[in-house]
């Protein structure tokens, strides 16, 4: 499980997940960001079963049209729902309500199991948003729709190095891996492994300050005065315009459900 | 270690990310674009760190390493720490959007406490005692990591005090190899490059 989620971290540089063209692609960027946060925010915020649920279908069927491939999506959420699987387990024995069983005098309430299943549907439904709405556009481009939504320029320019580096230096790192494995060494539970580890992240730090000392010299060279030109202008046009509707009203239907409940 | 979206209560939240966005907006003060690349590069070497998986037993532990990004960034480690972390939760699914905040203080204060708490002995002449002083901030960074993860959880309800209680124990181990990891680090660049520590003196 876990080898498989390290090779997807290792290789990426920051471009998208891999997806088939759809019509997601064509929104502006600007729009899927704020959509996605609002989204997000709706669905944490609410404490009833009905809107959240419908979120998560909202967010299967975003996900189903952004055409991302669903096998590996649907991998990448459930490293999340393994750690969920233990909270379902712990709640319900933590949450005093009806009680449901009593396992060795410990009793299980149903309140803790709907509080833990309303927890799992949200975060379920947050990522799976995330991951057809943001994720489907590189990191580049949500840099540059962050700037444009007025986020410190400075903190957009350090997500784009970074976007840039990561590669660089994750190729370093492998670099350097390979060189200990062809000298033998394996990773083993004991203080050899550790001090090797720590030797290679020191090197790993000092080769990477080097480099950018390196950067920070050939930016200078080519006349880099402190920042980034956006030269992408984004435009609304009508289709933002009625994703950006539908997904309002969808909102607007979800808090609307929560008030209903809250009145009963 | 990433709390995810829809667990904590309203105020931890909140709070959260009031203090998140202090955080990043004096590290934003403090760092100049002269600086960006560094930065930039030196989140993208933690960004790796969090993916090398050490074997430990039958299970393993993964490199968080803040304390020795707060020993060199300080302050910078916070807005280092948030898009580090926003990138994580959007391309890799770790964590959640709303707990952003949360997440970035548990692990950016940490780092920000133990630059003030080994800004001194880092920079010692003898590179063992500075090594030390690596594995001090190493391994308390987690201490204070861990301590942070279970009191937002704590203070998010009674039912979630039990997961708090098991959060301190299992961080024992990380906060252990972590701090080996960082003492042979930093003996490392004190060895080899010891202007990269004791040059931000000036």
């Amino acid at each position: 499980m876990s080898q498989g989620l390290e090779h997807s971290l290792t290789s990426w540089s920051g471009q998208a997940l891999k997806h088939q063209a759809s019509w997601i692609d064509a929104i502006d960027a600007r729009v899927r960001v704020v959509c996605s946060g609002l989204f997000a925010l709706v669905v944490v915020l609410s404490s009833q079963f009905a809107p959240t649920l419908l979120g998560l279908i909202a967010a299967f069927v975003l996900v189903k049209s952004s055409k991302l491939n669903i096998k590996r999506t649907l991998r990448r959420v459930i490293a999340m729902d393994l750690f969920m699987l233990t909270l379902i387990c712990i709640l319900p024995f933590t949450t005093p309500g009806d009680v449901m069983f009593s396992v060795f005098g410990l009793a299980a309430s149903w309140q803790g199991l709907s509080h833990a299943l309303l927890i799992t549907i949200k975060a379920n439904a947050v990522l799976l948003v995330l991951f057809s709405l943001v994720a489907t556009m590189s990191a580049s481009t949500l840099g540059h729709a962050l700037a444009h939504l007025k986020v410190p320029d400075k903190l957009v320019h350090l997500m784009l190095f970074m976007v840039r580096y990561l590669d660089v230096i994750s190729q370093e790192y492998k670099k350097m891996r390979r060189a200990m494995q062809a000298r033998a060494f394996v990773l083993r539970t004991n203080r050899h492994t550790w001090k090797s580890i720590g030797y290679l992240f020191g090197m790993l730090l000092i080769r990477s300050v080097e480099r950018a000392e390196r950067i920070s010299d050939a930016m200078k060279c080519r006349g880099f005065c402190g920042r980034y030109y956006l030269n992408d202008d984004m435009k609304m046009g009508r289709i933002d315009i009625i994703f950006g509707v539908c997904v309002m009203c969808f909102l607007i239907l979800l808090i609307g459900l929560n008030i209903d409940d809250l009145f009963k | 270690m990433h709390i995810v979206d829809g667990a904590l209560s309203v105020p931890v939240l909140v709070s959260g990310a009031v203090l998140a966005v202090v955080g990043v907006f004096i590290g934003l003060k403090k760092m100049d674009y002269d600086h960006l690349p560094l930065v930039g590069v030196l989140a993208s070497v933690f960004f790796i760190a969090s993916y090398i998986h050490l074997p430990l037993g039958f299970s393993s532990v993964h490199l968080i390493m803040n304390g020795l990004l707060g020993i060199i960034l300080g302050w910078v480690a916070f807005p280092a720490l948030l898009v580090a972390l926003l990138l994580q939760v959007i391309f890799f699914g770790f964590g959640g959007l709303l707990v952003l905040g949360v997440n970035t203080v548990n692990i950016a204060l940490p780092a920000v406490i133990i630059y003030y708490l080994c800004y001194k002995g880092i920079r010692h002449e003898s590179a063992k005692v500075a090594a030390i002083w690596g594995a001090i901030g190493g391994a308390g960074a987690i201490i204070i990591t861990s301590v942070m993860v279970a009191f937002s959880l704590a203070l998010s309800g009674e039912s979630f005090v039990l997961a708090a209680k098991a959060v301190l124990p299992a961080h024992i181990p990380i906060m252990i190899v972590e701090g080996f990891v960082s003492y042979a680090a930093v003996y490392l660049i004190h060895t080899v490059k010891p202007e990269f520590i004791t040059k931000e003196k000036s």
